[in-house]
C-alpha cells in the first residue's frame, strides 16, 4: 500500500501533508523559538490544536459508519467519552498520595464519599498498558453489544439514530451518579502526570500533541485501507442496497458490526488523547448534544471522504473557539444555522461541493477537447 | 400525605375564622344584651398572673358565648392584645412598624397602633394546653359539621386524658357518621389502655386498617409494652392490617404519580406522534416547540397579571397558535425540501432547535422564568388519611387525555384527517386525486407543533420554564413514540402511561436517576426485539 | 430471528460448493405445503412446487397470486407459517437466513433492478462473485487473474464491457437489468430465481435475455416469474400457474393456456 497516494487520493494526500507540516511547525515554534519571539507558539495554542486533532479523529470515526455504512450514530460521543474515562482513570491513579486528602490508595472523590476500598473496575488502571487496552476494549465492547443487538434485529435508519442517542443519554445519567464510581458530576480531574512526566510541562504537551497527530494520521490510513478493501466496498454496498448485498451472500450484520466496532475504537482512542490535553473528563462529554454536533462536523466537511470529516471538525471547532470567545450569544445561532445550511445547501459537504466543481470542469474540458 | 393535606386544613381553618369574624360581631340579635358581660369576661384575660389567667379562660369558656373560639384561637396564636390604656381587648396583626388593631367586642377597626400602645396577652405551656382542649371542646359542639370534623381530627393528634372525656361525651351526641367515625377511632385508641382485655381486644379489632397515624403508634406501643400474649398477637394482626392498607395506598399513590408522569409524557409525545409517526418527519425541534408554549404562558401571564386563573386558559389557544405557526414556518421553510431524507431532516431540525433555544435565551434571559399556578389548580383532593391527589396533577391527566381525544377526532373525523391519512398512505395517488399535499403537510406539521405548544402550557405548571425545557423532553418523547409504535396514536397513549407508571414504580427502590436509566435501557432492548414498537403499523406501507 | 443469524460474529457462512447439493432424485427445489399469511390474508395457501435440476420453469399468475411471496420464502426473506422448503435432499432453507441461502446456491433477481449504484459495473460483479464472503477474508481479498477473467467474461456476456468503470447508478434501466443478471451469474448459483427479467427491455434485448436464460438452463435451474406472455412462450418448456397462493395448473404452455380454469382466472368469470 502506498502511503502518499497522490493519484487516487489527492485530498487525503494534501491532508496528510498539511498535518505533517503543522506538526513540524508546532514543534519548532513551541520548543525551539524562545517565548519572547513573535513566532513563538504558546502551549495554550498547542493544546488547542491538539484538541482539534482529537476531534478530527473522532470525526473520521463517525464518517466510517455514517459516510460509508449509512448508519448515523448519534451516540459516538459516548465512545469518545468512554475512551476519555479510561485515560482519566489511569491519570487519577498516577496522582497517588498527591491528592487533596493525601490518600495513597484512593482518589479524592472516593475519600470524599467515605469509600474504604477501590471498586473492582478501577483495578489495573495503575498500568498504562492496561488503561490503553481498556480505552479500546470498552468502547469497542459497548459498540459490539449494542450493534450486535441492533443490526441483528435490523433496526435501521432514524430508529437506530434515536436508539444511539438514548444510549449516550442513559450513559450520561449513569455517570452523573456518584455511586457509579467515576467521580459523578465533577468527573475526573486534577491530573498530575502521565508516564512519569508532568502534564504541566510544555514538552509533555508537545509530545501529546505529536501523539494525537500520529493517531490521526494512523486512524486516517487505517480507515482508508479498510474502506478501499473489498470489505469496505461491501460496506458501501450495504449502505446503498442492503437487500441486494444480502442476496448476493454477505452477512450484512457482520459487516455493519465490524465497521461500527472499528469506529467506536477509533473514537475511544480520540477520547483518550483528548483528556490529558484538556485536563478533565466529566459526564457532560456523554451529552447527546456533543454527539449530534459531531454529526454536523462530518456533514459540513462531506461524508464519505474521511479527510472531509477532518476538515469539518477543524472548521467548526475553530469557529466555535472564535465565536464563543468573541460573541458568545452568536455561537448557538451560528451552529444552528450551520445545521440548516449544511443540510439544505451542501448535502455533500464542502469537499463534495469542490469535487462537484472539479468534475464539472473536467467534463467541460472533455466536451471542449 | 399529611404534608400535602396540611395546607388544605390551614386554608379551611382560616376560612372558618374569617367567616366567624364576619358573621358574629355585627349580628345585632345577641350583640346588645350580653356584650357587657362578654366584654368583662374577655377583659379578665389581661391579668398577668398565669393562675388567674387560667381561671379567666375557664370563665370565658363556660360563658357559652359563640364568640369565644376566635378569641381563644387568637390567644393561642399570639394575636390577642389589650390596649394599655383602658385594658380593651383587641386582635392585632403585625405590620411594618406596629399592629393593625380590631376590637374583640364589636369588631371595630381601630387602625394602626404602635408597639408600645398595646400589650400581648401572653400564654405559657399550661395555658396553651388548656386553650387547645377548650377550643376542641367548643368546636366539637359547633353546629357546622366541618368544624366538628376538624376538631375531632385535631383531638386525635393529641389524645390527652382530658381529651378522652371530651371524645367520650362527644361521640354519643354526634349526628354525622364521618365525624363520629373519627371520634370512634379516638375512642378505640383510648380504650387500648383501658386495662379491660375484652374492651382492649375490641378496640384493637376496630383499629384494623385505620389510617390514623396515632392508631398505628399506639398499637406499636402496645405491642412493645404489654405482657398479655392475646393482646399482643391481636395488636400485631391489626398492625399488619394497617401496614397493608398503607402499602395499598402507597401503591395507589405511586400509580397516580406514574399516570401523571405518563400524562406529561403523552402530552410531550403526541405532537411528535403526528409529525414523526404520521408524516415520518424527525423533528428534533419538537422540544423547543413545547418550550415556546411554556413561554407563551409566561407572556400571557405578564399581559394579564390580575387574572392568573384565567391566564392559563387563555394560554392554551395562544400557545397552540404560536407553536403551530412556528411549526408551519419550519415545515414550509426547511423540512419540505428534505422529504425522503430523514437523517438530514433530523440534523436540520436540530439546528432549528439550537436557534430557538438561543432566541429565547436572548429575548427572555437564560434564567428560568416564574409561571404562577392559578388558585384552582392548587390544593389536593383527599381520598383518605393516607392518600390525597394534588389538583395540578389531576388536571394534567384530564388535560392530556382531552388533547389526545382532540387529536384522535381530528385525524379520524375531519376532512383534514382524511387527507392526512391519504397522503401518508400514498402521496402520489393523493396528489392525483386533487389533495394539495403541500398544504396538508404544512397543516399536519402545524397541528403536531401546536399540540407541542399546548403541552408547554401544561409543563409550565409542573416544571421550571427555561431555555432548556425542551431538551429535557425530546429524548423521552421519541422513546414513547418509538416504544408505542410509530404512526399509532393509541400506541403512544399506552406507551406513555406504561413508561410513566413503570418509572414511578421503579423509583422507590432504584432512585429517580437509575429508574430513568433502567427505562431507557429497557426500551433500547425492547426495540431490538420488536423494532416496530408495541403496536406496529400493518401492511406494506409500513415498510419504507 | 432465525437460529442461523444468531451465530458467531464472523458468521457461520455455510458456503456450499455447488456439488454438495444432493439432487439424486433429480429435484433441486422442494416446496411442500407452504402457507404464509399476513394478518389473516393467505399469500401462499398450501403451495407445493418441485423444480427439477437443470429445468427452466416459468411461473405465471395474476397479481396477488403469491409469486413474489413464493420467492421471498425460498430466499429466506419471509418465513413460512407451515410447510417445508428444501434445496436438494438435505438443505432446509426455512432455517437459514438470506445470506446463507444465497451462499448455498440460490440467486435472486428482483423485480425492480437492484444493483450497487455508487460502485462501478466491475465492482458490482466483483462483489457478487462466488468467494469467501466473511468479513475478515473480505478485508484482505485480492483479485486473482482467474477471477478477473471471469468478471471480464460475464461482462462480455451481458454486454457491459464498454461501461466497465462507470458507476452502476448511471446505467440505463435495461443495462441495470443486465447487470443484475450478470451479478447472478457471478454468484454461480444452482437455482436462479428471476423476477420479471424483461420489464423495460426492448424486443432485441428481450430476445437476448431469452437466449441467455435458455442457455443457462441445464447447468443451472432457472425459475422465471414473468407477465409478458410472448416472452414466456418463447422460453417456456414447463409453466406453472399460481392463483390465490396455490398451484392452479402446470404443464407445457399449450396445455396450460387451454385449461378452462386458467382461462377463467385470466379472463375473469
Amino acid at each position: 500500500m502506498q502511503w502518499f497516494d497522490l493519484k487516487s487520493d489527492r485530498g487525503g494526500t494534501i491532508f496528510l501533508g498539511l498535518l505533517t507540516l503543522v506538526t513540524l511547525v508546532v514543534i519548532v515554534a513551541n520548543q525551539l523559538i524562545p517565548a519572547g519571539s513573535s513566532l513563538h507558539l504558546s502551549t495554550f495554542t498547542v493544546t488547542l490544536l491538539g484538541k482539534y486533532l482529537c476531534y478530527a479523529l473522532l470525526a473520521i470515526a463517525l464518517d466510517l459508519v455514517w459516510g460509508y455504512c449509512g448508519i448515523l450514530s448519534l451516540g459516538h460521543g459516548a465512545f469518545f467519552a468512554l475512551g476519555g474515562y479510561g485515560m482519566g482513570m489511569y491519570l487519577m491513579r498516577q496522582i497517588g498520595d498527591r491528592g487533596v486528602y493525601g490518600n495513597p490508595l484512593l482518589p479524592d472523590f472516593m475519600v470524599f464519599l467515605n469509600w474504604d476500598k477501590l471498586p473492582w473496575f478501577w483495578h489495573g488502571f495503575d498500568h498504562f498498558w492496561f488503561a490503553m487496552l481498556m480505552v479500546m476494549l470498552v468502547p469497542g465492547g459497548l459498540a459490539f453489544t449494542f450493534g450486535w443487538l441492533a443490526f441483528r434485529s435490523r433496526v435501521t435508519g432514524v430508529y437506530l439514530s434515536i436508539m444511539t442517542q438514548a444510549l449516550t443519554y442513559a450513559l450520561m445519567l449513569a455517570f452523573f451518579r456518584n455511586e457509579m464510581g467515576f467521580g459523578g458530576n465533577n468527573g475526573l480531574t486534577d491530573f498530575k502526570d502521565i508516564l512519569g512526566f508532568s502534564l504541566q510541562a510544555d514538552s509533555t504537551r508537545v509530545v501529546i500533541f505529536l501523539a494525537s497527530a500520529l493517531a490521526l494520521a494512523g486512524g486516517y490510513l487505517l480507515s482508508r485501507w479498510v474502506v478501499r478493501s473489498k470489505a469496505g466496498r461491501v460496506v458501501v454496498a450495504v449502505r446503498d442496497a442492503e437487500d441486494r448485498a444480502r442476496f448476493v451472500g454477505y452477512k450484512v450484520e457482520s459487516f455493519k458490526l465490524a465497521i461500527f466496532v472499528l469506529s467506536a475504537v477509533l473514537a475511544g482512542i480520540a477520547g483518550a488523547l483528548y483528556v490529558p490535553q484538556v485536563g478533565i473528563i466529566n459526564p457532560g462529554e456523554f451529552s447527546p448534544l456533543n454527539s449530534i454536533e459531531l454529526a454536523i462536523w462530518v456533514a459540513l466537511g462531506g461524508r464519505g471522504y474521511l479527510y472531509g470529516a477532518v476538515m469539518g471538525a477543524v472548521l467548526v471547532n475553530y469557529a466555535k473557539t472564535y465565536l464563543t470567545g468573541a460573541m458568545p450569544d452568536a455561537w448557538l445561532f451560528a451552529l444552528g444555522g450551520l445545521f440548516v445550511v449544511a443540510t439544505l445547501f451542501l448535502p455533500k459537504g464542502v469537499v463534495g461541493w469542490f469535487e462537484g466543481l472539479s468534475t464539472r470542469r473536467k467534463t467541460e474540458e472533455v466536451a471542449r477537447g | 400525605m399529611t404534608r400535602l393535606s396540611f395546607p388544605a386544613c390551614t386554608v379551611l381553618a382560616l376560612i372558618t375564622c374569617v367567616l366567624l369574624a364576619l358573621l358574629w360581631p355585627p349580628s345585632p340579635a345577641n350583640a346588645n344584651q350580653p356584650d357587657d358581660r362578654f366584654e368583662t369576661v374577655v377583659s379578665g384575660l389581661s391579668v398577668k398572673n398565669f393562675k388567674k389567667k387560667s381561671i379567666a379562660v375557664e370563665r370565658l369558656v363556660s360563658s357559652g358565648d359563640p364568640r369565644t373560639v376566635p378569641v381563644l384561637q387568637a390567644m393561642l396564636k399570639g394575636q390577642l392584645f389589650y390596649i394599655k390604656s383602658g385594658k380593651r381587648m383587641v386582635y392585632g396583626s403585625a405590620t411594618d412598624d406596629g399592629y393593625r388593631v380590631t376590637t374583640v367586642v364589636g369588631g371595630e377597626v381601630l387602625g394602626e397602633m404602635g408597639k408600645r400602645a398595646i400589650k400581648k396577652v401572653s400564654v405559657n405551656n399550661r395555658i396553651r394546653k388548656q386553650l387547645r382542649s377548650a377550643i376542641a371542646r367548643l368546636s366539637l359542639a359547633d353546629p357546622d359539621p366541618e368544624v366538628r370534623l376538624d376538631a375531632a381530627r385535631e383531638l386525635l393528634r393529641n389524645l390527652t386524658p382530658e381529651a378522652a372525656e371530651l371524645v367520650r361525651s362527644a361521640v354519643v351526641d354526634e349526628p354525622r357518621d364521618k365525624v363520629r367515625a373519627v371520634l370512634e377511632t379516638g375512642l378505640a385508641i383510648l380504650n387500648l389502655d383501658s386495662g379491660d382485655q375484652a374492651e382492649q381486644l375490641a378496640a384493637i379489632a376496630s383499629l384494623d386498617g385505620s389510617l390514623v397515624p396515632e392508631a398505628r403508634n399506639r398499637l406499636s406501643l402496645l405491642v412493645e409494652e404489654t405482657d398479655d400474649e392475646t393482646l399482643r398477637s391481636a395488636a400485631l394482626a391489626s398492625l399488619k392490617g394497617i401496614e397493608s392498607t398503607l402499602r395499598w395506598n402507597r401503591t395507589a399513590e405511586t400509580v397516580f404519580f406514574g399516570i401523571s408522569l405518563g400524562s406529561v409524557l403523552l402530552l410531550a409525545a403526541i405532537g411528535l406522534s403526528i409529525t414523526f409517526g404520521v408524516m415520518g418527519v424527525i423533528n428534533m425541534a419538537h422540544g423547543e416547540l413545547i418550550m415556546l408554549g411554556a413561554y407563551t404562558t409566561y407572556v400571557v401571564q405578564l399581559l394579564m397579571p390580575n387574572h392568573i386563573g384565567l391566564s392559563v386558559l387563555v394560554a392554551i389557544p395562544a400557545a397552540f397558535c404560536v407553536s403551530g405557526l412556528f411549526g408551519i414556518v419550519i415545515e414550509r421553510g426547511i423540512i419540505r425540501f428534505l422529504y425522503g431524507r430523514p437523517l438530514e431532516t433530523l440534523l436540520a431540525t436540530f439546528g432549528i432547535s439550537l436557534i430557538l433555544q438561543q432566541l429565547v435565551r436572548t429575548i427572555f434571559s437564560p434564567l428560568n422564568r416564574a409561571v404562577s399556578t392559578p388558585p384552582w389548580m392548587s390544593g389536593s383532593l383527599e381520598i383518605n388519611g393516607a392518600l390525597s391527589l394534588t389538583y395540578n396533577r389531576l388536571y394534567i391527566i384530564v388535560f392530556s387525555l382531552m388533547a389526545f381525544l382532540f387529536l384522535l377526532v381530528i385525524l379520524k373525523r375531519t376532512a383534514l384527517g382524511l387527507q392526512v391519512r391519504a397522503v401518508t398512505q400514498n402521496r402520489q395517488m393523493a396528489r392525483a386525486m386533487g389533495v394539495r399535499t403541500g398544504r396538508v403537510d404544512a397543516l399536519t406539521f402545524g397541528l403536531g407543533s401546536g399540540i407541542a405548544g399546548v403541552a408547554g402550557v401544561a409543563l409550565s405548571q409542573l416544571t421550571n420554564v427555561g431555555p432548556n425545557l425542551g431538551q429535557t423532553y425530546i429524548i423521552d418523547s421519541f422513546m414513547v413514540v418509538v416504544f408505542g409504535g410509530v404512526g399509532n396514536l393509541w400506541g403512544t397513549l399506552v406507551a406513555a402511561m406504561s413508561l410513566g407508571v413503570a418509572n414511578k414504580l421503579a423509583e422507590p427502590w432504584a432512585g429517580a436517576v437509575l429508574a430513568k436509566i433502567l427505562i431507557l435501557v429497557f426500551i433500547i432492548l425492547f426495540i431490538q426485539r420488536r423494532p416496530r414498537g408495541l403496536f406496529p403499523q400493518k401492511g406494506r406501507s409500513a415498510e419504507h | 430471528m432465525a437460529k442461523g443469524s444468531a451465530g458467531t460474529f464472523e458468521g457461520s457462512a455455510h458456503v456450499a460448493p455447488p456439488g454438495e447439493i444432493d439432487t439424486r432424485h433429480g429435484v433441486i427445489l422442494y416446496m411442500e405445503n407452504v402457507t404464509v399469511s399476513f394478518d389473516g390474508f393467505k399469500a401462499l395457501n398450501d403451495l407445493s412446487l418441485y423444480i427439477d435440476d437443470g429445468e427452466l420453469r416459468c411461473i405465471i399468475g395474476p397479481n396477488g397470486a403469491g409469486k413474489t411471496t413464493m420467492m421471498d420464502v425460498i430466499t429466506g426473506k419471509t418465513r413460512p407459517d407451515t410447510g417445508s422448503v428444501f434445496l436438494g435432499q438435505g438443505t432446509d432453507l426455512t432455517t437459514m437466513s438470506e445470506y446463507q441461502i444465497a451462499n448455498a446456491g440460490v440467486g435472486r433477481k428482483f423485480q425492480k433492478p437492484t444493483i450497487f449504484p455508487t460502485h462501478t459495473v466491475f465492482e458490482n460483479l466483483e462483489l457478487a462473485m462466488q468467494s469467501d464472503k466473511r468479513v475478515w477474508p473480505s478485508l484482505f481479498a485480492r483479485l486473482t487473474g482467474e477471477q478477473r477473467d471471469k468478471i471480464a467474461q460475464v461482462m462480455a456476456t451481458i454486454g457491459l464491457t464498454e461501461v466497465c468503470y462507470s458507476p452502476a447508478g448511471l446505467l440505463s434501466h435495461g443495462q441495470k437489468q443486465w447487470l443484475e443478471i450478470g451479478m447472478l451469474l457471478m454468484q454461480e448459483p444452482r437455482v436462479l430465481l428471476v423476477d420479471e427479467p424483461v420489464a423495460g427491455m426492448t424486443h432485441q434485448e428481450m430476445d437476448r435475455t431469452a437466449a441467455l436464460l435458455t442457455g443457462l438452463a441445464g447447468e443451472h435451474s432457472v425459475v422465471v416469474v414473468e407477465h409478458d406472455m410472448a416472452f414466456v412462450r418463447s422460453i417456456a418448456r414447463k409453466v406453472t400457474v399460481l392463483h390465490q397462493g396455490s398451484v392452479l395448473a402446470e404443464g407445457d404452455m399449450d396445455t396450460v393456456q387451454n385449461d378452462p380454469r386458467v382461462v377463467e382466472v385470466y379472463l375473469g368469470a
